[in-house]
């Protein structure tokens, strides 16, 4: 009889030679994770080391907010710190979103199915012969998801104010008919980033250590009716944390391309006042 | 309305077995364990199968349905196909005893090393009191029946058996948490929950909760919040500072470490 000492072929289990015997479609949701996020990580990658195609008067990529480096004129709302830096702007700041998605609890699930197969789904055998979980280095390092989520903050709020920004009236060369108008101003860009911004603020506030913060590591609620009632309001976020992850990963990636698109002249904005 | 169910039992014991045919009449409205328990009526009367409520509260009739581990109790016959095959094995990360049966043992000694609730002394008046809010906050986790499914299907211990000594399991997570929001508890569990209990072990990829046939959010209720409250005390310089000037809340007092 052929065991192992690990596994669930292990002696002394029942003697089954299958690595599962599911016969579902099981591997659907893996594999569609794995494409989806090779994508977008590709996508995110080409775009944060490209170094231009960021700002489309009034709109600037959240790949790029805040624009910190050496950026081209009136994408840097908070200065230029960084103007020393001789690569993409974008790699300065980027680390804060990645870190936060990186560790964070739906994402680990995620990555962990469909990248590492551990497991790729419930009740099927992972192909690794030791594991260790988040013990050892690096994987430990999941535990200061709390610090990047105070980061993710204020990105958040950074994102939101760009938002705002975004209501800025347009320069002749991106405006529709006539030119540029006095007042406010509102086009499809504005539209999608007012989408991309309350994902990532749904996204932002349903995560587990914003849940944790607010109340959750309290043992009295009764002793803390504010916090309880914030962690009520977040842990009915928090049940749909994985749908947010997803809606604003597509919500930053399709507010990059259409600035991308309208700063390489592709397109023009649809503009509604 | 009967039909002749594909029925596959895996029969065998820790010396080796193999899933068996057994076509076997069924009718509208059965479960798995119904086809089961007709097996044993009319085609193998010594056929092995841990069973007691049929009604999903006892937690006795755990095993996998078609690979998923599930109780055969709640496992619908209308759930599949009528032409579909349905195959039945014991859980596989346990030892097997004999066909359906598993030896659960390891889940009675994990319960052994966790320390149990420990209350403060009683008011003056011979009681002990908890707002209403703080009890509610428990019930959730009080829901589990002990099927050990979640044990059974976690990889942790599933495709690593040597991992066993050191990982405590879902199962025991939720009685960490529970207790660790017990506003009455005067134990610290966190480094144990994080030591010999394992927790930091556990990667959250949340097959407890998918097969929990209570529907208790083992990982975001309590797996997560426990992890997240271990973070609170070994990997946080924050709170530590803040503990140490005084400035966190005093939720945490009165409680010693175990």
């Amino acid at each position: 009889m052929a065991t192992t000492d690990h596994g669930v072929t292990s002696p002394g289990r029942a003697h089954i030679e299958a690595r599962t015997l599911r016969e579902d479609r099981w591997w659907l949701a893996p594999l569609t994770t794995f494409v989806v996020f090779s994508a977008f990580v590709v996508y995110a990658t080409v775009r944060a080391f490209m170094g231009r195609d960021y700002y489309a008067s009034p709109y600037l990529s959240p790949f790029y907010s805040p624009c910190l480096g050496d950026c081209v004129e009136g994408a840097s709302d908070f200065g230029q710190p960084f103007s020393w830096w001789p690569l993409s702007a974008a790699l300065i700041i980027l680390i804060f979103p990645l870190g936060f998605r990186m560790t964070c609890y739906y994402y680990r699930k995620s990555y962990y199915r469909a990248f590492w197969l551990s497991p790729p789904a419930c009740g099927v055998a992972e192909p690794h012969s030791a594991y260790s979980g988040e013990t050892k280095f690096p994987l430990i390092l999941q535990n200061v998801h709390r610090y990047f989520w105070y980061a993710a903050v204020v990105v958040g709020l950074i994102l939101t104010y760009d938002v705002f920004l975004a209501f800025r009236p347009m320069p002749a060369e991106y405006a529709v008919g006539d030119g540029e108008t006095s007042g406010v101003h509102m086009g499809l860009g504005t539209l999608l980033m007012i989408a991309n911004v309350v994902f990532i603020w749904l996204y932002t506030l349903s995560c587990h250590s914003c849940r944790h913060v607010v109340g959750g590591r309290l043992r009295h609620f009764s002793k803390h009716p504010v916090r309880y009632k914030l962690w009520t309001w977040v842990s009915k976020l928090n049940g749909s944390h994985g749908r947010w992850a997803w809606y604003s990963l597509f919500s930053v990636a399709l507010v990059d391309l259409y600035v991308f698109l309208l700063a390489t002249g592709t397109i023009q904005d649809l503009r509604f006042f | 309305m009967s039909y002749t169910l594909k029925l596959r039992i895996w029969r065998g014991d820790k010396d080796g077995g193999a899933v068996e045919d057994f076509p076997v009449e069924v009718s509208e409205g059965e479960v798995v364990l119904d086809a089961i328990h007709r097996v044993q009526a009319t085609q193998a009367g010594d056929l092995a199968v841990r069973w007691n409520c049929k009604a999903g509260k006892c937690g006795s009739c755990s095993a996998e349905v078609n690979g998923r581990p599930r109780l055969m109790c709640m496992c619908r016959l209308s759930d599949f196909e009528e032409d579909e095959v349905i195959t039945v094995t014991p859980m596989r990360s346990f030892p097997v005893i004999r066909d359906l049966v598993t030896d659960v043992s390891f889940n009675y000694e994990k319960a052994k090393e966790l320390p149990s609730f420990s209350p403060p002394p009683r008011d003056a008046d011979g009681k002990r009191r908890m707002a209403q809010v703080d009890v509610e906050r428990g019930q959730e986790f009080r829901k589990c029946i002990e099927c050990f499914l979640c044990q059974n299907v976690c990889h942790v211990v599933r495709d690593h058996e040597d991992n066993k000594k050191a990982f405590a399991g879902p199962r025991f997570f939720l009685r960490y948490a529970e207790l660790d929001m017990h506003p009455l508890d005067t134990h610290d569990r966190r480094e144990l929950a994080q030591g010999a209990a394992g927790l930091g072990m556990c990667n959250i990829t949340k097959c407890c909760t998918e097969v929990c046939p209570e529907g208790i959010h083992i990982t975001d209720n309590a797996i997560i919040p426990m992890k997240e409250r271990v973070v609170d005390k070994k990997f946080d310089p924050l709170v530590w500072l803040g503990n140490k000037i005084g400035i966190r809340n005093k939720d945490n007092d009165g409680r010693t470490e175990v």
